[in-house]
C-alpha cells in the first residue's frame, strides 16, 4: 500500500494512476455484480471484502492516504468481520427463495436500475468538470507568505480540519457510537426464559435421581497397571465395579482379560471374585 | 487522468448496490448492498475532494465511515434479533413489527 501511495503521489495524473484505475475498477464492478448475484452469503461478503479494498487503493491513488487506511480498518477489518460473524451467527445455509413474490419485480428492478444509471451518467456528463484543482496543494498548503513549504501532508491536514472546523461533529459522532454500540447490547441482549439454576436447585436434581450422586471413582493406577480398565481397590481389598466404565468393562470380558486382585498387588484377604 | 472516471466508476457501484437492495431479499446480503452504496457514495465524495483542491470532501467521507460503521453493528443486531424471534433472515418474513 505504501508503494501505491508513493506511487500515485509522484505521478500524479499520469500513467501509473490510470493503470491503477484500470486494473481495479473493472475488479470493482465485477466484485460488486459477484456480490448482488452469488447464492453463497459467504462469497458475497468476501466479494464486498475485495470491492473495499479496490476503494482503498482508489482513495490511495487520489491523494487520500488517511482514507485508504481508515477504509482498510474500518470497513474491511471490522465491517466484514461483523457481517461474517453475524452469518456465522445465523447460519450460512439460509438460502432465500428465489419464488417472486411480486409479479414481475425483477425486471422492474432491473429497468429501474438502468434508467437510474443513464440518468447519473448523463448527469455526469453534463457537469462543468474542466479541470482537477488536485489535493497537492491542500495537502500541502503555503506559509502564510505563500511559499511553498515541505507539509505535513494529507493526515495533518485532515486533523487540523477535524479538530478545529468540525469539532462539534466529531464530538456528536462519540455520542452516535455510544449510542450504537448500547443500542446493539440492547437489541442482542435476550432474556432467560427459566430462572437461573443455583447451587441448591442443582444438588436438589442430582440427590432427586437416587442413584450414585457424588463422582464415579476412578480407576485403580497400580505398579503394572495403570489403563482404564483396571479397577479400583475399595479399602477392603475388594475391586469396585464402578471405578471401570461400562463400555471398557465389555471390552475387558471380550479379550478375556481381567486383572486379579492378587495380580494387582491388593490385600488378599476378603476378595471379591469379579 | 481525468477525475470523472472515479465518478463513473461511483455512479456504477451505487446502482449495483441498489439493484441488490431491489433484487435479494436475504436481509444480510440487502446490508452489504447498502454498505456499497455508501461506498460508492464515499469515492464519489474523495473525488469531488480532489477536483476541488480541498479536504472537506474527505472528512464528509471520514464521517459517513463512521455513521456507516454504527449503522451496521445496529443493523445487524436488529437481523439477529429478526432471525431469533422468526428464525429467517429473509427480509419478507419480517412483515410484522412485533410478533
Amino acid at each position: 500500500m505504501p508503494a501505491v501511495i508513493l506511487a500515485a503521489n509522484s505521478m500524479h495524473g499520469g500513467g501509473p494512476e490510470t493503470a491503477i484505475f484500470w486494473i481495479f475498477a473493472p475488479l470493482s464492478v465485477l466484485a460488486a455484480l459477484g456480490m448482488v448475484f452469488s447464492r453463497n452469503t459467504v462469497h458475497g461478503a468476501l466479494l464486498l471484502g475485495g470491492v473495499m479494498l479496490s476503494l482503498a487503493v482508489f482513495y490511495a491513488a487520489e491523494d487520500a492516504p488517511f482514507l485508504a487506511f481508515v477504509q482498510v480498518i474500518v470497513y474491511t477489518g471490522a465491517v466484514m468481520m461483523l457481517f461474517l460473524f453475524v452469518l456465522m451467527l445465523i447460519g450460512v445455509d439460509t438460502r432465500e427463495s428465489l419464488v417472486e413474490t411480486l409479479r414481475g419485480q425483477r425486471l422492474a428492478a432491473g429497468v429501474a436500475g438502468l434508467g437510474f444509471l443513464l440518468l447519473l451518467f448523463a448527469g455526469l456528463r453534463q457537469a462543468a468538470i474542466t479541470s482537477s484543482a488536485g489535493l497537492s496543494v491542500a495537502n500541502n498548503p503555503p506559509d502564510a507568505q505563500g511559499h511553498a513549504v515541505a507539509g505535513q501532508g494529507n493526515i495533518f491536514e485532515i486533523a487540523s480540519l477535524l479538530f478545529t472546523r468540525y469539532i462539534f461533529a466529531f464530538e456528536v459522532t462519540s455520542a452516535l457510537l455510544i449510542t450504537a454500540a448500547l443500542g446493539a447490547m440492547v437489541l442482542a441482549h435476550r432474556e432467560p426464559h427459566e430462572p437461573k439454576r443455583g447451587q441448591r436447585e442443582q444438588m436438589r436434581d442430582r440427590f432427586k435421581i437416587g442413584t450414585h450422586p457424588t463422582p464415579l471413582p476412578g480407576p485403580g493406577v497400580y505398579a503394572r497397571h495403570n489403563a482404564v480398565d483396571t479397577p479400583a481397590l475399595l479399602p477392603d481389598g475388594s475391586p469396585s465395579e464402578l471405578s471401570v466404565p461400562p463400555a471398557v468393562e465389555e471390552l475387558r470380558l471380550e479379550r478375556g482379560r481381567n486383572p486379579q486382585p492378587a495380580e494387582l498387588g491388593g490385600p488378599p484377604s476378603g476378595t471379591r471374585q469379579s | 487522468m481525468s477525475p470523472t472516471y472515479y465518478l463513473y466508476l461511483s455512479a456504477i457501484l451505487f446502482t449495483i448496490g441498489s439493484l441488490g437492495v431491489l433484487l435479494r431479499r436475504n436481509a444480510i446480503v440487502v446490508f452489504m448492498c447498502i454498505e456499497l452504496m455508501l461506498n460508492a457514495g464515499n469515492l464519489a465524495l474523495v473525488t469531488f475532494s480532489r477536483i476541488n483542491g480541498d479536504l472537506n470532501g474527505q472528512i464528509m467521507a471520514f464521517f459517513v465511515m463512521v455513521v456507516a460503521a454504527s449503522e451496521v453493528v445496529v443493523g445487524l443486531a436488529i437481523i439477529v434479533s429478526v432471525f431469533r424471534t422468526r428464525r429467517s433472515a429473509s427480509v419478507d418474513d419480517a412483515s410484522l413489527l412485533k410478533y
